[in-house]
């Protein structure tokens, strides 16, 4: 294990973490300001992805296609919010649940009925799909470069959007009262709105740049809805901040207990039980991370509602 | 409560007369066409439809029916499926499932009421070893793919190599089976999460490592996820071996230009130069639009091809199980793979070729025939079969 290692598993870490947030932060958004459980999150994911990943094949271009996936996703939403959504603002956690879960359903049968069962193919941009010499024994996917910076941009974007403007004030007044922000005169409905969009947006845009390095089939959001969740309520429901720092401690968890624990099991355990161990251990790292930081710190690492 | 009553004793009636003209003979097939297995299950479907057209909806010359019903790769509703199949549909053959905990689920009502349960895909290393019963058929055993990888890694000369695969039972067993017969060193043997999306982690180990070549079993989104994130990780030029399953036109058509050159191991392929093979790809390129088979859809195809021949055989005796368990463990129809026998635990002894994923003469990528690997291989587990 040497320091070139180290520095991969890291970036990868990162990387993963970087998506995590995409994803995140829409979830997060939604959730601490409307106070709605939207678990079709990851169905808009999804729909990124399968857009993109088709805009892609036939009109060669890259940027168009994930623009183009953002557009449309977000147009979806804006249907699913004002048919569905708006509807259970008011209503509690169960009802948005199982409405949101059969919107799960209707998504992927949806996709089935377009795209058909099977997985489709996402190309990666042929300017991207080499690696990139980044020192000199550590050749790594300039794909994964650009999701990192990617990530960056959208970062910075969010913390400019909520802390510098007048809709980020309007948003955050929302996330941290939402009772007293109506008071105020916030026309709430409306932020919601844009909020929902927003979240969109982001999770279309984590779709769109996974696709090419990952499968775009039935049910991709459900498996990354899980992570997200985990980000968010690590982060602190609510906080965009929280989701950024969570979705990256996440990423470097789940990465280093995958790359560094089995290898540093075998050096002390038979290896037998290492090999049953290393991997069942990297699994749950992440939860445990979960487990540890609710135990010291229930609302989470940066609580919205402070 | 009455016309039950009647209808059952004309059935009895029917039955005494002999009058198998006026009953179809029953086919319980459990489509795997929505849920987990969905792209493999509908694979499976298209393979029976062709059977059942190219025999114009007969078996042995008899009229038959076929009920199909999904059951969502839920082993669960599987079972009821089974149930009802038995009960109220009265079936003579099964098949249908793709995954291996299906068949484990539904197989042990099945083989109560004596109803032959043809497999089109799984071959569970249960049934082929101490839980082996005469009324199950199988197409492969899972591990022969993962022992003739093995043999072609010694062939390629191989030495140090990478094996990785899902930390499940499952995923063990294929690592198991892989180094059965692979002789050279493992560098690293490496088990991911279930389901894992980003392979960044176990990629940047195996850069490490330096193999001469990784094996991987990761089926479905897994597989896809891992080849194009290694070849993007910019190990293109270590070669990669899988099982069929990991490497077959489903998956080629989701991962595209990165699956070039992978090296993958069955025991048929869609070039194999048989006629009986060729009439089955043409006909179904024909009618699924161009679409090349999977093995899922090929063995499918012979599952019902099987039966037909077996209601031949066992002359029309439809109604005795061991006639036509007698006549099925004797496969006289052409199979799409050629020839091949049953052992003991009704396991096939069968050849298993190599096969490498390149361009057809239209551009299209697939799979290419490029020898044979393992000639009249048996499975390991037949020794435990007491039957």
């Amino acid at each position: 294990m040497d320091a070139i290692f180290i520095i991969e598993q890291l970036l990868n870490g990162l990387g993963y973490g970087f998506m995590l947030f995409l994803l995140a932060a829409g979830l997060t958004l939604v959730f601490g300001i409307m106070d709605t459980m939207n678990l079709a999150h990851g169905s808009l994911f999804m729909a990124g992805a399968y857009i993109a990943a088709r805009v892609h094949e036939s009109s060669g271009s890259f940027v168009g296609a994930v623009l183009i996936a953002i557009l449309a996703t977000v147009l979806i939403a804006a249907v699913i919010e004002i048919l569905i959504i708006r509807r259970l603002y008011s209503r509690d956690h169960l009802a948005q649940v199982l409405a949101t879960f059969g919107i799960i359903l209707l998504a992927d049968d949806a996709v089935k009925a377009i795209w058909g069962p099977s997985p489709i193919m996402a190309p990666t941009p042929p300017a991207l799909a080499g690696p990139v010499q980044l020192l000199d024994a550590l050749p790594y996917p300039s794909y994964r470069l650009l999701m990192i910076a990617a990530g960056l941009l959208v970062a910075i974007g969010l913390y400019l959007l909520v802390n510098h403007t007048r809709v980020g004030m309007l948003v955050r007044a929302g996330a941290s009262n939402r009772a007293m922000a109506e008071f105020m005169g916030v026309r709430v409905g409306r932020v919601f709105s844009f909020v929902f969009a927003l979240g969109a947006a982001l999770a279309a845009l984590a779709g769109a740049l996974m696709g090419p390095i990952s499968a775009v089939q039935i049910g991709m959001g459900e498996a990354i809805l899980i992570p997200a969740l985990v980000v968010i309520v690590i982060g602190g429901i609510g906080s965009v901040r929280g989701a950024f720092v969570a979705a990256l401690i996440v990423g470097l968890v789940d990465t280093a207990g995958r790359a560094f624990l089995p290898p540093l099991l075998r050096a002390v355990l038979p290896p037998s039980l290492a090999a049953d161990l290393g991997p069942a251990m990297a699994g749950i790292a992440m939860y445990v991370l979960m487990a540890v930081i609710l135990t010291l710190k229930p609302a989470g690492l940066f609580p919205a509602r402070a | 409560m009455f016309k039950l009553k009647n209808a059952a004793l004309a059935l009895a009636l029917c039955g005494a007369l002999g009058a198998q003209a006026a009953d179809p003979i029953k086919v319980g097939i459990a489509l795997d066409i929505s849920g987990p297995f969905a792209a493999a299950g509908a694979e499976a479907r298209d393979g029976f439809d062709l059977a059942i057209d190219k025999l114009g909806g007969k078996l042995g010359g008899q009229p038959a029916e076929f009920l199909k019903t999904d059951f969502a790769g839920n082993p669960e509703q599987a079972t009821q499926l089974v149930t009802r199949y038995l009960q109220r549909d009265k079936i003579t053959f099964f098949t249908g499932p793709i995954a291996s905990n299906s068949a484990l689920a539904v197989a042990p009502a099945l083989f109560a009421a004596k109803v032959p349960f043809i497999s089109s895909n799984p071959g569970p290393s249960q049934f082929a070893g101490k839980q082996c019963n005469p009324y199950f058929f199988g197409q492969y055993q899972n591990d022969t793919y993962d022992e003739a990888a093995g043999k072609l890694a010694n062939e390629k000369g191989y030495k140090n190599m990478v094996i990785i695969a899902p930390n499940y039972p499952a995923g063990k067993d294929h690592l198991n089976g892989f180094k059965r017969l692979y002789k050279g060193g493992l560098k690293d043997e490496i088990y991911t999460k279930v389901g894992q999306i980003d392979y960044a982690a176990e990629i940047a180990q195996i850069r490490a490592a330096k193999p001469d070549a990784v094996f991987f079993f990761l089926p479905g989104a897994m597989g896809i996820n891992f080849v194009k994130q290694f070849v993007g990780g910019g190990l293109k030029d270590v070669p990669l071996i899988a099982p069929g399953f990991s490497a077959d036109q489903d998956v080629i058509q989701a991962v595209g230009e990165p699956m070039l050159g992978l090296y993958n191991t069955a025991h048929w392929t869609h070039d194999l130069p048989l006629p009986a093979n060729a009439e089955f790809v043409s006909a179904f390129r024909k009618k699924y639009d161009g679409r090349y088979p999977t093995v899922y859809a090929a063995m499918a195809y012979d599952a019902i091809l099987a039966m037909d021949a077996a209601v031949r055989d066992a002359g029309g005796k439809t109604d005795s199980p061991e006639a036509l368990v007698k006549a099925l463990s004797t496969p006289t129809f052409k199979s799409v793979r050629g020839e091949f026998t049953y052992a003991r635990n009704h396991y096939p002894v069968q050849d298993y070729y190599l096969r490498v994923v390149e361009k057809d003469a239209d551009g299209k990528l697939t799979n290419k025939l490029v020898g044979k690997v393992l000639e009249k291989h048996q499975d390991a587990y037949v020794a435990e079969c007491a039957m």
